[in-house]
């Protein structure tokens, strides 16, 4: 019997979800074994045309990381989606819109200005930007489209499920693996992760007090963290409450709150409106009756970018999605 | 919810003091801008941040939110709580370009039929100059 055949794609993403496949050490060895990789560009030595030349529907997996930005990535997730069985949304760039995601904040006018010509370690003044075609005397170049919006994966293709996580932690990859191998998957459109807010498998969660009140918001680096106490009583937002389980708890374990990477569970569709209303809601709780507006605005002040900060992996895939377009 | 030609405001109205309000100006008739569905809950606390996000992106230029007064709500203490919300949403809307006078927040008792209609009529009329959302438009 030919093994099943296993796609890895890349689009908007920083590389560390290649890297988490990595990660799985030994056990990648046996997945390896198990499976046929037809097509990995990081790896492998694979090219657009050889996944073309396959049969429609012949990959029995794609697992493809990254938000989709550009027309290439477009393109690609497309041609991957018709060759594909299943398609696996991996990481939170995939499935949110991740960081990447974070430039709905601005446009490509602003980004390209940004990056192209404003950037201190950028000079050029007559605001050369990267063209989609360039004539030179050999012929044309092309450059992919850069969108305004950033997408999630399944804003620009159908997904069948979705491996959550900035990157997946290994138990999950190889939990999702396993279960494709075997056939024994959950209905289609899951994300393959613990259906719990995070708050609920954090090991901090036995010193939250029973009255949580944040008298007075901080940022992580202003106090100095007490690892036997949850951050919320210690006045730093953590987006654990809206955010879901699954990750191992690294950001709490390493001393930093949680900032959403694995996205909302399943009855939450925005994250970021999710979080937002928990973290007022214990802003002076203790003396609210008292607050004056001048207070609660002055309390507010303390949260510097509201925006960026409940939002942060998952604007794409958000309500709003974006900036507003004027 | 109709065409983007007009005006639309959502008014959430909690059970127990503005729903009340809104049906005391009702019963003696009176003039109000008519450009808003209500939408009735128990309490103004029941109003989470997503809901708004929902009304905006589903076409609402306004969103209302009326409660009961500071010390009356039924559930003791919701208005507070809808009070930071709304704040702290403000300023988030206007880093996604939507105006912070969009969402307004206010209380209204059983009684205060007047007070509800000139809310609702101060709400549209200033909605009413900063036109429609046009959320979603097919973007590149
Ligand atoms: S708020 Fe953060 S630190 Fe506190 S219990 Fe939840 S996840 Fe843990
Ligand atoms: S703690 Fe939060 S941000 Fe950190 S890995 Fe876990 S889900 Fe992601
Ligand atoms: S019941 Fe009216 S605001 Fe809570």
């Amino acid at each position: 019997m030919s093994k099943p055949k296993v796609a890895f794609y890349w689009c908007a993403s920083c590389g560390g979800c290649e890297e988490a496949v990595i990660d799985l050490n030994e056990d990648l060895l046996t997945v390896a074994d198990a499976v046929d990789i037809v097509f990995w560009p990081v790896a492998l030595d694979f090219k657009k045309k050889d996944v073309e030349a396959m049969e429609d529907g012949s990959i029995a997996v794609s697992f493809i990381n990254g938000a989709i930005r550009t027309s290439e990535q477009e393109e690609m997730v497309h041609l991957l989606r018709r060759k594909s069985g299943l398609v696996v949304a991996f990481g939170s760039c995939a499935h949110l819109g991740g960081i990447p995601g974070l430039a709905n904040f601005h446009n490509k006018a602003e980004i390209f200005e940004r990056v192209y010509k404003t950037v201190p370690t950028v000079t050029n003044p007559e605001g050369i930007y990267p063209q989609t075609e360039t004539k030179v005397p050999e012929g044309t170049l092309t450059l992919p489209e850069f969108y305004d919006t950033v997408k999630t994966l399944d804003q620009t293709i159908d997904v069948d499920y979705y491996l959550p996580g900035c990157a997946p932690p290994p138990d999950l990859i190889m939990g999702a693996v396993q279960a494709i191998l075997a056939g024994e998957l959950p209905e289609r459109g899951t994300v393959l992760a613990p259906d719990k807010a995070l708050c609920d498998t954090c090991p901090l969660a036995e010193y939250k007090p029973e009255k949580l009140s944040m008298s007075q918001i901080k940022r992580p680096h202003e106090v100095l963290h007490d690892p036997k106490q949850c951050f919320l009583a210690e006045g730093i937002i953590c987006l654990g409450p809206a955010t879901r389980s699954g990750c191992g708890e690294r950001c709490i374990n390493a001393g930093m709150p949680c900032r959403g990477c694995f996205g909302p569970t399943r009855e939450v569709k925005d994250l970021g409106a999710k979080a937002l209303s928990s973290i007022a809601s214990l802003i002076g709780i203790e003396e609210e009756e008292e607050m004056t507006e001048e207070e609660l605005e002055k309390a507010l002040d303390n949260i510097v970018d509201p925006a960026g900060l409940f939002f942060m992996y998952s604007l794409p895939s958000s309500v709003l999605r974006r900036r507003r377009i004027k | 919810m109709g065409t983007d030609s007009e005006p639309k405001v959502v008014a959430f109205c909690c059970n127990w003091c503005s729903y009340a309000g809104a049906d005391a100006a009702g019963t003696a008739r009176m003039k109000i801008n008519p450009h808003f569905r209500i939408i009735r809950t128990m309490c103004s606390s029941r109003i989470d941040p997503e809901l708004i996000l929902e009304a905006f992106s589903k076409g609402a230029w306004g969103v209302l939110i009326l409660g009961c007064h500071p010390g009356d709500c039924h559930y003791k203490n919701g208005n507070y709580k809808a009070l930071r919300r709304v704040a702290l949403l403000k300023r988030t809307l206007a880093q996604f370009g939507i105006e912070p006078e969009r969402l307004r927040l206010d209380w209204v008792s059983a009684n205060e039929g007047g007070r509800f209609a000139q809310l609702v009529n101060e709400t549209i009329e200033t909605v009413q100059k900063l036109g429609p959302l046009n959320l979603h438009q097919e973007v590149t």
